[in-house]
């Protein structure tokens, strides 16, 4: 029996072909690692060098699976050199050989932890005065080190960067790697200002309605985990999931319904006005009292689009006559336009409020319920095909112009919409009503009145 | 807004797509200073959904002026806003990626303004990362529907891989749920990028130096189950996508409930396993010979939710087999369920030295469970007699439950999927 030793690739290829030489047969090899700490180690009696061919594959192979932590590697190497060169040339294209089985099985290994390696590895910044540098502790399963280091040296070409593992650790200044040996991972920095940031796009990307543990730890096996600042989340994020899925279902948040299924085929305005007594595409219809559709003359050549009822026109089922409505009255009759030659109606058509005790406050509608109810006022205009349409306030100026209009710039500009010719935004009478700053308010007041002359004399 | 809240909300609007891949752009630019791309992509994490992270996966913005009915962040809908600058979004990757945290950057947006005024922002993300701060990562950007051809190019110049969504399988449904965006413009994108990698590849086999353009190609998403639209209509687009415009990845994405659907969706999403059957289908298209037709056997023009594609058509062509794993071509082993690809090369170069028996394929980790009834080893194969049994369907496979999205709860709970 010949005691021999290798820790690297090179050795073992040195201490192979001097065997191979000396026509030593596997069987009366004894390979160790070097750390075995042999007690001696065979000298071998120098033979008549000779070349020896091998497929390039082995080559390839053979380097690889000197990574491997096994300290078995070096003989099933060995084994497959000697078998090469003694008849089997062919032998690794027969992968269900037990030696070549087993060598792939290992070069598989560790080509897939080179590959954990380079996904895995999380540098720290680590500021020392001027000098900036970037620190990882990673825990490779093989002796990888030196497999995976070019990678990084390649990737972080201008960063100065140290990987440090248990069994050595590798640093890069820009020019060249340099090896050290292996530290404990408290020698590592422990924190970056970065990891909050990273954790916080970890758990958003993350689709709590797909959970797949098993498929993660396959990927990702528990043993990485420690030196992952996202993988504290983990546990966190799966606990979540039952609770943030069930919530989106309870809710129905999915599945919103819109007015379009309410629409009769054939319509006019009191039929649709009939139809929208019975609508409830969306929650508002549980607690307002009435649909509250438009009203005025079909041959209205003018439409005013509001927000959505009030109290008062909740209980009585009319568009403004509330307090609202009396101002706008108010502010028409200055314009010189008839309230009943105008078609007046709401881009919601129910009442949205919260309790207060016993007063139902206003609420402001939601994108949501604002969508669902749209296909009512599309309808109404349709039929009505207007010379004009006011939209009063930015709910109505957004749900006919789009949620880009802002109202501040561009109130009283005409522009053509799908709707009508001449399409025009101005204030919300209750806009006026709830301003508290009273020259803000009678400013607001004679834009209103302004507005809707010009918009009357348009129409003369 | 501070970052983190952004970055909260607009890596919540990109999840819904579902491409992550960063791999095909063959070498690093030159001049690179911070990155590399090296052929593989690398999965840098994985989330508790079992999918990996390798792409910074964010929205610019997720305010958008369309409204397309699917979409999370159609204009009607009221999720939370937020928007990047150009410059968040390039020191975000920047420092990600000195982290050794992603591969890149796969930026996508919602429309604001226009669609050139839009894309010309994703562009100016993708020119600062390679100009200014020379880096050499990945970067996926995600082109806008409309945009001028001539924004298409500058895009490819900085970017390794571009992407237009076909959104829907066919012309009818975009019809139905995204009115703003046409079929017909969506394939002329496609086109256009497609004639420009073949001119780029061509001049640089005539020994030219044109500028880079999208070297690591174009891929599409589509979304499944939110229309009618069966698998093999999906399939059938898939392959034109493939062969007509030279993608390099169709992704398929199950319907995923999304807050304030419209009423024209479908009640329920698609079961996951769903899009599993299309991208296995997919796979058998891309490169084991099978083509649609063959693919969809049962009469509904779906794939099985049951059995995987292979398995499906091996039950429905039993006359086909059994085939002899000895003497079988190589088109005809990769017909047989269970065995893959490299399984079958492995075969190939196993049996020219000796025969191959039931150990071997074993040690070759074929999935013997569903082969075991079609295949002919050297030596005895008792499992063959189960060929002719009704009940084969049963006997290769242990009984699956499909996974509906809404039963993700229990899921989630017990972490099975």
């Amino acid at each position: 029996m010949r005691f021999v030793q290798a820790e690297r690739f090179d050795d073992w290829r040195e201490t192979a072909r001097e065997l191979l030489c000396a026509e030593v047969p596997p069987a009366e090899v004894h390979w160790s690692a070097e750390s075995d700490s042999l007690l001696f180690a065979d000298e071998l009696a120098p033979a008549a060098p000779k070349t020896i061919h091998v497929p390039p594959q082995f080559v390839a192979l053979a380097k690889d699976v000197a990574f491997h932590r096994d300290s078995r590697r070096w003989e099933i190497l060995y084994r497959l050199l000697w078998r090469l060169t003694h008849g089997e040339r062919q032998l690794l294209e027969i992968s269900t050989d037990d030696d070549v089985h087993a060598a792939t099985q290992m070069q598989k290994a560790v080509k897939r932890d080179e590959h954990k390696m380079h996904a895995f590895v999380r540098f720290r910044r680590v500021l020392e005065g001027e000098n900036e540098s970037y620190v990882a502790w990673h825990r490779p399963d093989h002796l990888i080190v030196r497999l995976a280091a070019p990678f990084f040296a390649r990737r972080f070409s201008a960063m100065q960067w140290s990987i440090l593992t248990p069994d050595e650790s590798v640093h890069w200044d820009g020019h060249e790697l340099r090896y050290s040996p292996g530290v404990p991972a408290t020698m590592a920095p422990q924190q970056d200002a970065l990891d909050e940031l990273w954790r916080t796009y970890y758990a958003h990307i993350f689709n709590p309605a797909r959970v797949n543990v098993a498929q993660m730890k396959k990927e990702m096996p528990v043993r990485h985990w420690a030196t992952l600042p996202e993988a504290q989340l983990i546990p966190e994020l799966i606990a979540q999931a039952e609770s943030r899925v069930r919530t989106m279902i309870d809710t129905r948040e999915g599945f919103a319904t819109s007015a379009q299924q309410f629409i009769p085929a054939q319509y006019d305005l009191s039929s649709l006005a009939a139809a929208a007594h019975n609508c409830t595409a969306c929650d508002l219809h549980c607690h307002a009292t009435q649909t509250v559709f438009g009203r005025g003359p079909a041959t209205a050549r003018i439409v005013l689009v509001g927000e959505q009822p009030g109290n008062q026109e909740d209980q009585q089922g009319q568009p403004f006559v509330g307090p609202a409505g009396q101002l706008l009255e108010e502010t028409l009759t200055q314009a010189g336009l008839q309230r009943s030659e105008l078609y007046l109606t709401n881009v919601v058509k129910h009442f949205k409020f919260i309790l207060r005790g016993k007063r139902r406050l206003h609420q402001k509608p939601g994108s949501r319920e604002i969508a669902a109810c749209q296909p009512w006022l599309a309808a109404e205009l349709k039929v009505l095909q207007p010379e004009l349409l006011v939209c009063l306030g930015s709910t109505a100026a957004q749900a006919i112009f789009g949620r880009g209009f802002r109202l501040t710039s561009d109130r009283g500009k005409l522009i053509t919409t799908q709707f009508a010719p001449r399409t025009l935004a101005t204030w919300h009478p209750a806009a006026i009503l709830r301003m508290t700053n009273e020259i803000r308010q009678q400013e607001m007041r004679e834009q209103l009145v302004r507005d809707l002359t010009i918009s009357a004399a348009m129409l003369a | 807004m501070e970052v983190r809240d952004k970055l909260a909300i607009l890596a919540d609007a990109a999840k819904y797509d579902a491409s992550c891949a960063s791999s095909g752009a063959k070498q690093t630019r030159a001049g690179s200073k911070l990155g590399t791309t090296e052929g593989m992509g690398i999965c840098h994490s994985y989330t508790p959904d079992g999918r990996c992270v390798s792409l910074l996966k964010i929205l610019l913005t997720n305010f958008c002026i369309y409204d397309c009915q699917y979409c999370v962040n159609r204009v009607s809908s009221d999720t939370p806003r937020a928007r990047f600058t150009v410059d968040e979004v390039v020191s975000l990757t920047i420092e990600f990626y000195k982290r050794n945290y992603i591969e890149g950057l796969f930026l996508s947006s919602g429309i604001i303004q226009n669609s050139d005024y839009t894309m010309e922002q994703l562009i100016a993300v993708a020119k600062t990362l390679r100009t200014q701060q020379a880096f050499g990562g990945y970067i996926h950007l995600k082109t806008i529907p409309n945009a001028s051809p001539l924004l298409l190019t500058e895009a490819g110049r900085w970017a390794d891989r571009l992407s237009v969504n076909i959104e829907l399988p066919t012309a009818g449904d975009l019809l139905q749920l995204a009115p703003e965006k046409k079929r017909e413009q969506i394939t002329d994108a496609m086109q256009g990028i497609a004639e420009t990698i073949t001119e780029t590849k061509s001049e640089e086999q005539a020994g030219l130096h044109p500028p880079r353009f999208a070297p690591a190609g174009q891929s599409t998403q589509m979304i499944v189950g939110a229309t009618d639209s069966p698998d093999a209509d999906i399939l059938q687009t898939a392959t034109e996508l493939y062969d007509k415009h030279q993608l390099r990845r169709v992704y398929y994405s199950a319907y995923s409930p999304i807050p304030h659907a419209d009423a024209r969706l479908p009640g329920k999403s698609p079961p996951l396993v769903r899009e599993h059957r299309l991208y296995q289908a997919d796979w058998l298209m891309r490169y084991y010979g099978f083509d649609t037709q063959e693919l969809i056997v049962s009469p509904d023009r779906n794939l099985s939710l049951e059995l995987d594609p292979k398995l499906a058509w091996a039950l429905a062509n039993r006359q086909q087999f059994p085939i002899d794993v000895n003497r079988a071509p190589r088109e005809l082993l990769l017909r047989v369920p269970g065995f893959g690809v490299r399984n079958v090369e492995k075969m190939l170069s196993v049996r020219r030295h000796h025969q191959l028996r039931t150990e071997d394929l074993r040690k070759l980790r074929v999935a013997w469970n569903r082969a075991r009834a079609f295949v002919i080893t050297a030596d005895h194969n008792p499992a063959l007699a189960d060929l002719d049994k009704l009940d084969l369907a049963r006997r290769t496979q242990p009984r699956q439950r499909q996974l509906l999205l809404f039963e993700a709860a229990e899921s989630a709970r017990s972490g099975e999927v």
